[in-house]
């Protein structure tokens, strides 16, 4: 069977857990929305830490960043934001279901923009820089964005910011930001794998293995590599604003820009799945997500312990991740050539 | 005939090191001209300079009638003045191909362009020059699966990919074994001769540069030493003496 025909398949296999992961284990949920999120976090940071080869450390700022300009909108359309904060969890600013439907519309809007006009002006800024100096540059982003927002009054600062009550039973909610996860994680799936099979994905794979090449065969390094980088913020800044909403409280720095958390995630789970390949970070999340979770409940107290040596076992046995091993182990499953002369 | 590459005066240092000092040389279109010298006289230098790696301390470079000299790499090679690397430079992760549609980057920069595919011209342009240099039958393996006379192909295969005014090739047959050598230096002469491509060559190879040039200079301590029919300048008692270091 062709590497695209089980392609198809795998895909249909995870369209069809896509939909019954929610009917048949619904206490789950929640889990399988932020599942979603940790893949669209994985994928995107695979952009450039994968297909361009330069590791930021720094894209968590997206998704707190698409948090905020989401929740800004959704409350300011209707409201006074910095009396709103203040005000936070009195409920002397309630919303109707429209105005609930029709901010979170927009918020989920603005997102995206807001996320790569930051993407745009960091980049531009710091994407001259090459390689290791760029994640060194990458490395405060999460910090800085965090001591930001929580020194905003105006969005809430350290207490965070409280979003608009979802106007339904908690199961609807939770099915609502299930679908609503879901949808734009496969839409992210889509739209890389596109972009990945042109001109921009040949471009990133050029930079990421020669960029002086690239430069002299007459590429726009700079302006593919920032443009990378908005396409990184922009989905994960979409994610934010959703994410921001499912957990109802956004906190700067637990939760929107959380390097310590999100922001290391991100990067593991591509690496545990194989970076630089469309399927890794999707597999790396998925496994990574379960591992977590179980940590979590069966391990507790020990969990950062058991992370930290999953973390050295990726780095020690599958230094290419798990697809990434399985790619140079068994070469003719991925329709890959692997010796001069074989068949193809 | 105009000369298409006109270097003036060029003189570059590194600290007090004077790599390049008053260099001036004249390339017209569809020569192909050498470029000699021991090692350490400045050969790679100078190309650097001329492609806009970093810029001069002195003079000044004209291609195809335009001033290029405070251009940096890849406006340069967008002009079509490409360059390949003594070290040769390839892109090791891709496949033969991908490593030739990528040496042809869009020619626009508007999102559509940039986020476009491919297009089937260009497909069947990199098929075609991989016949040409002989690795169509290897094109989808890795480029650095490739042995590294393959790569030297391969690079120059990718440097052709973009219908380039001229190319600059740094020792195009260092570390390769004769077979492969006679085949690049054919696959040179029919670049020349059928694609009208003018070359500038960097070569320590005596009987390939006097089988290739119609024109060579000889630079040895950063300057020009000798200029002309190869024959001459190989006669030369300076040339001589450079390369065998009498006093």
């Amino acid at each position: 069977m062709s590497a695209r025909g089980r392609g198809r398949i795998l895909a249909a296999l995870l369209l069809a857990a896509t939909v019954a992961a929610p009917l048949v284990v619904p206490a789950l949920t929640v889990q399988f929305a932020t599942l979603w999120v940790m893949i669209i976090l994985a994928l995107t940071w695979d952009i450039l830490g994968g297909q361009m080869g330069y590791n930021s450390f720094g894209n968590v700022v997206f998704f707190g960043v698409g948090m905020y300009a989401s929740a800004i909108v959704q409350v300011g359309l209707f409201h006074d934001v910095g009396a709103y904060t203040a005000a936070s969890g009195t409920g002397v600013y309630p919303f109707t279901p429209q105005q609930y439907y029709v901010g979170l519309a927009l918020g989920i809007l603005a997102a995206p923009i807001a996320a790569v006009a930051v993407a745009a002006l960091l980049g531009t800024g710091m994407l001259g820089l090459r390689g290791h100096y760029f994640a060194i540059g990458t490395l405060g982003l999460g910090i800085a964005g965090g001591e930001f927002a929580a020194s905003w009054e105006y969005v809430g600062g350290a207490s965070g910011f409280l979003l608009p009550v979802f106007p339904g039973a908690y199961e609807t909610r939770a099915l609502f930001f299930y679908g609503l996860c879901a949808a734009l994680g496969i839409v992210t799936f889509l739209v890389l794998r596109r972009l990945y099979a042109g001109r921009f994905g040949l471009a990133l794979n050029a930079i990421r293995d020669d960029e002086d090449k690239a430069e002299a065969l007459g590429h726009h390094t700079v302006r593919n590599k920032v443009l990378a980088w908005c396409v990184s913020a922009f989905f994960v800044g979409l994610a934010g604003a959703i994410f921001g909403n499912m957990n109802g409280l956004i906190e700067p720095r637990e939760v929107a820009f959380s390097g310590a958390t999100f922001g290391v995630w991100m990067v593991l789970m591509a690496l545990l799945g194989g970076k630089g390949t469309l399927w890794g970070p999707v597999i790396g999340a998925i496994v990574f997500h379960v591992f977590k979770e179980l940590f979590w409940t069966y391990l507790l107290g020990w969990q950062r312990v058991a992370l930290g040596l999953l973390i050295v076992g990726i780095v020690l046995f599958f230094p290419l991740g798990l697809l990434g091993y399985a790619r140079e182990r068994w070469p003719s499953l991925f329709g890959r050539q692997a010796v001069e002369g074989a068949k193809r | 005939m105009t000369s298409l590459l006109e270097v003036r005066d060029a003189t570059k240092r590194f600290g007090g090191i004077v790599a390049n000092e008053g260099v001036s040389l004249s390339v017209r279109e569809g020569e192909i001209v050498g470029l000699i010298g021991p090692n350490g006289s400045g050969k790679t230098t100078l190309f650097n300079s001329i492609v806009g790696h970093h810029a001069l301390d002195a003079g000044s470079i004209r291609f195809g009638g335009r001033e290029i000299t405070e251009l940096r790499v890849p406006q340069i090679a967008r002009l079509g003045l490409l360059r390949t690397f003594q070290q040769t430079r390839v892109f090791r992760g891709m496949t033969g191909i991908e490593n030739m549609l990528a040496s042809a980057p869009p020619e626009g920069t508007g999102l559509a362009v940039m986020f476009g595919r491919s297009q089937p011209r260009e497909a069947a342009r990199a098929d075609d020059l991989l016949q040409f240099v002989g690795l169509y039958e290897k094109r989808h393996l890795r480029a650095g699966e490739l042995s590294f006379g393959q790569q030297k192909l391969l690079e120059f295969a990718m440097a052709l990919m973009r219908s380039p005014r001229m190319l600059l090739l740094d020792e195009p047959t260092a570390g390769i074994n004769p077979t492969l050598i006679n085949n690049l230096v054919d696959r040179l002469q029919r670049a020349n001769a059928e694609l009208g491509i003018t070359l500038l060559v960097i070569e320590h190879n005596m009987p390939v540069i006097m089988r290739l040039a119609r024109r060579l200079y000889c630079l040895a301590h950063g300057k020009i030493l000798a200029e002309g029919a190869p024959e001459q300048v190989q006669r030369d008692p300076r040339v001589l003496e450079a390369y065998l270091g009498a006093a």
